[in-house]
């Protein structure tokens, strides 16, 4: 789709930039009913499309095409409950709607003035039916600074980014603030890089603007890959412009004249709406040449990634944009003095970018005031895993663990128990209950052998194997590693077979050793952070749950009951009334049906562990263990 | 000129230079397995890890690539450079384990035996081969293709290459014999 309504003329000065803000606002009702609907990817998986098309549909049949807006906005962050819709100006949340709530929604809640009441949320600790969304705890708890405009806009209008005040921060920067002034506000902020390391905004932003060379490079990584994690894509999706402005406001405060974006390719929604943004931008002069007037230069290319994790780290997404092989390089010549083509270059994350217009519009102490001492603002996470609401959440910094596991994300389905969170992506750690009280921020996760990494969460409950865990993560490592040093392709390899051998019941004695040497060999000898961090998973694991390590190996037994090679299942007599649906779910016949009422009976030497049989019993009369 | 120290020893160096050539001009012996004085480091086998000192902060660096700065102190054969290199050269043993280099580089650095299971590998990925081809040979008909433990050093598709000056510069440089020519023509690695 393309843009509906571009102006079409340049804006040439900031007193025309807010005549335009004006004249937008001016031009729209803020008490007209609005159809608000989420158009992430979680809902579109859901199926969001279909009902924004149906929605569309049903109030002009109605009578109500003039009556009622429809936007289709980004991610809203409750995923687990999408397809979600959102009715302005009272913003009656509806949730798991389907094509056929539609014409219900429309006459009831549009025509007439009532609720839906089978489509509002419950929750689950009182039951309670919420009618409005700012009453659901999910939101509730959150701090949605960066996050909370996706709600608000149609990613693809730059006049919705305009009307809620979108680039009069850039403005303010052009016109009112010397580059110093910008960089010194961001460091008041405390703001540190939301890609992982955490390394102070402001520093890599001076060190680059004072760097030597004519032309300097600003960089947007957006080569979000970690498994779980849509963080970044949901900004980019959701608030394109968001980000864009982050970056002027940065090129300009660092002295550059051209930057990238650099995405991965499978986030096709992603890529088309930074597209769509940039060409508004442009015919807005918000980019290219002389910028509102100001005489400030700036172009931004978008450049798709392949999809390979290690393009995240900074020196090998730099090296693909260079067309060459992504692998990273040695970092002792930092790259802000020598980076993208030997020159100069910022890069920073997607959240880092769309925090700079916040913190330049609202001053650094606003943003200094959310967050810990030594990290400040908000952090997005995405909750997944063995959650009741998984999705896409933003709390401040210092938010502890277990507020952000029960309270926002309503704590562990199916009355199951807590094991453990992994923060910080494959390479981050695996954090156990006893540290659920743990404040979240750079510092507190480093700590306990995780890092927040770039904001990814997996919460995982007491049928989880830690040895498994690890062991999948490594796997994971293991086909993502460039290969280009010794210790991260052959050490990863390594741990991941013992680690295989472990899960299968081959485990022997001092693997533990083994495994632990081969960690400090990545930790000290490899090229990138993909290395020195990779053996987290496994020295977490180990610190907080060597018991379920040392039962694979010296009992065979995995406690989880997760490991494939090391379980068996059995009948329940007692419970079993022979009802033969495990016999037809069985694929190898492993099974048989005695007579009526007579329990089945397993022959073990058939049988592959694939579960098919406890999956289907609905008496609990399959057991595994 | 900035001064350092390695290993005790002031020494004056230009700047640019890098730690292991610093090193090397006195005499002071680094392992390298990657390295080569004619073409471009690369970083790959991080067997010329040293420690250094900068200024308080104390961490190891591969001495290829690490500029010299003034008032760097170097410890080329500290412990935990010694714990490191065994390490390496352990999972190289068992990666390459007929190589005579790596057997040599093994012995020299303590390793015995290996605690992993042995591969058949020749190549050990190290990329002077792709190096002296881009840079002394100036024809790039090799370069590593795939990632991870599937990396391979090839030609393009895997298809001989008439580009091929048959230099054969590779095979020279090539620690372990993984890539040579056999009546004429270029054998990869497996």
């Amino acid at each position: 789709m393309m843009p509906e309504k571009v102006l079409g003329k340049r804006i040439n000065s900031p007193s025309e930039l807010e005549a335009l803000e004006q004249s937008i606002v001016a031009k729209r009702d803020p008490d007209k009913p609005c159809v608000v609907l989420c158009a992430g990817t979680g809902c579109r998986a859901a199926g969001a499309e279909e009902v924004v098309d149906a929605f569309r549909e049903e109030i002009k049949q109605q009578g109500l095409g003039d009556k009622v807006e429809v936007k289709s906005t980004g991610c809203h962050g409750f995923c687990e409950r999408g397809p979600l819709v959102v009715l302005r100006p009272k913003k009656i949340f509806y949730q798991q709607i389907t094509k056929e709530d539609i014409p219900e929604i429309v006459s009831e809640s549009l025509v007439n003035d009532n609720i839906v009441e089978r489509l509002l949320y419950a929750d689950p600790a009182t039951g309670e039916k919420i009618v409005y969304e700012d009453d659901v705890p999910f939101y509730k708890k959150q701090t949605r600074i960066l996050l909370g405009a996706n709600g608000e806009i149609d990613p693809t209008e730059i006049d919705d980014y305009i009307a809620i005040g979108g680039y009069s921060t850039l403005a303010k920067a052009l016109f009112q603030m010397s580059p110093e002034e910008i960089i010194e506000e961001v460091k008041q902020s405390g703001l540190r890089g939301r890609g992982g390391a955490g390394f102070p905004t402001y520093r890599k932003w001076e060190s680059c603007r004072h760097a030597r060379g004519a032309i300097k490079y600003v960089i947007c990584n957006a080569d979000e890959g970690d498994p779980g994690a849509y963080q970044d894509r949901s900004l980019l999706e959701g608030n394109p412009h968001s980000v864009l402005e982050g970056m002027i406001i940065g090129a300009y405060a660092i002295g550059s004249h051209e930057g990238y974006i650099y995405v991965r390719n499978e986030y096709p929604l992603a890529v088309r709406h930074i597209g769509i943004a940039i060409e508004q931008a442009i015919e807005y002069g918000l980019l290219g040449e002389n910028i509102l007037g100001s005489g400030f230069d700036f172009g931004v290319s978008i450049n798709r990634g392949g999809g390979a994790f290690v393009c995240g780290e900074s020196t090998a997404l730099m090296a693909s944009l260079e067309g060459k092989i992504g692998e990273p390089r040695a970092k002792y010549i930092h790259t802000v003095e020598k980076g993208l083509w030997d020159r100069p270059s910022n890069l920073n994350n997607v959240k880092t970018w769309a925090s700079v217009p916040l913190i330049i519009n609202k001053g650094a102490k606003w943003y200094s005031q959310m967050g810990t001492e030594g990290t400040k603002g908000t952090m997005i996470f995405s909750l997944v895993g063995k959650v009741n609401n998984t999705g896409l959440i933003e709390v401040p910094m210092g938010t502890t663990l277990r507020e952000i596991i029960y309270d926002i994300g309503g704590g562990i389905p199916g009355g199951k128990k807590f094991k453990a969170v992994q923060t910080g992506g494959p390479s981050g750690g695996c954090i156990p209950e006893e540290l659920l009280h743990l404040p979240v921020d750079f510092d507190e996760l480093t700590k306990a052998g995780s890092m927040m990494g770039s904001g990814g969460m997996i919460v995982m409950d007491e049928d989880t194997c830690m040895v498994d865990i690890a062991r999948y993560f490594l796997t994971f490592l293991e086909e993502e590693s460039c290969g280009k040093c010794v210790p991260c392709r052959e050490g990863i390899k390594r741990m991941g077979q013992i680690l295989t051998g472990i899960t299968q019941g081959k485990g022997k004695e001092g693997d533990i050793e083994i495994l632990e040497d081969l960690a400090g060999v990545l930790r000290d000898g490899s090229l990138c952070t993909l290395g020195t961090t990779a053996a987290n998973p496994i020295l977490t694991t180990i610190r907080h749950f060597r018991d379920e390590y040392e039962a694979h190996i010296k009992e065979k037994r995995c406690p989880a009951a997760v490991c494939q090679e090391l379980i068996q299942y059995s009948i329940i007599e007692e419970k079993c009334p022979g009802c033969g649906l495990c016999v037809k779910a069985c694929p190898t016949q492993a099974i048989t049906l005695v007579a009526k009422k007579q329990p089945v009976i397993l022959d073990q030497s058939k049988c592959i562990k694939c579960g098919a049989c406890y999956d289907v019993c609905k008496l609990g009369a399959v057991a595994k263990r | 000129m900035v001064t350092l120290t390695i290993d005790g020893r002031e020494i004056g160096a230009r700047e640019g230079e890098t730690i292991l050539e610093a090193a090397n001009r006195i005499g002071i012996y680094i392992p390298t397995l990657c390295y080569h004085e004619a073409i471009s480091p690369y970083g790959a086998c991080r067997l010329c890890t040293v420690e250094v000192n900068q200024r308080g902060r104390v961490r190891l660096v591969a001495s290829c690539l690490f500029p010299v700065e003034q008032g760097l102190e170097v410890k080329t054969d500290s412990e935990s450079v010694r714990k490191l290199r065994k390490g390496l050269m352990e999972l190289l043993l068992a990666s390459c384990p007929d190589s005579e280099r790596i057997q040599s580089l093994a012995r020299e650095m303590g390793v015995a035996e290996t605690r992993f299971a042995l591969e058949e590998n020749k190549c050990i990925l190290c990329g002077l081969c792709v190096r002296v081809c881009q840079e002394i040979a100036e024809k790039s008909i090799i370069s590593f293709v795939g990632r991870g433990t599937k990396r391979k050093v090839a030609t393009p598709f895997f298809i001989p290459s008439e580009e091929c000056i048959k230099c054969q510069a590779c095979a020279y440089i090539c620690p372990t014999g993984a890539i040579r020519f056999e009546e004429g023509k270029l054998v990869l690695p497996t």
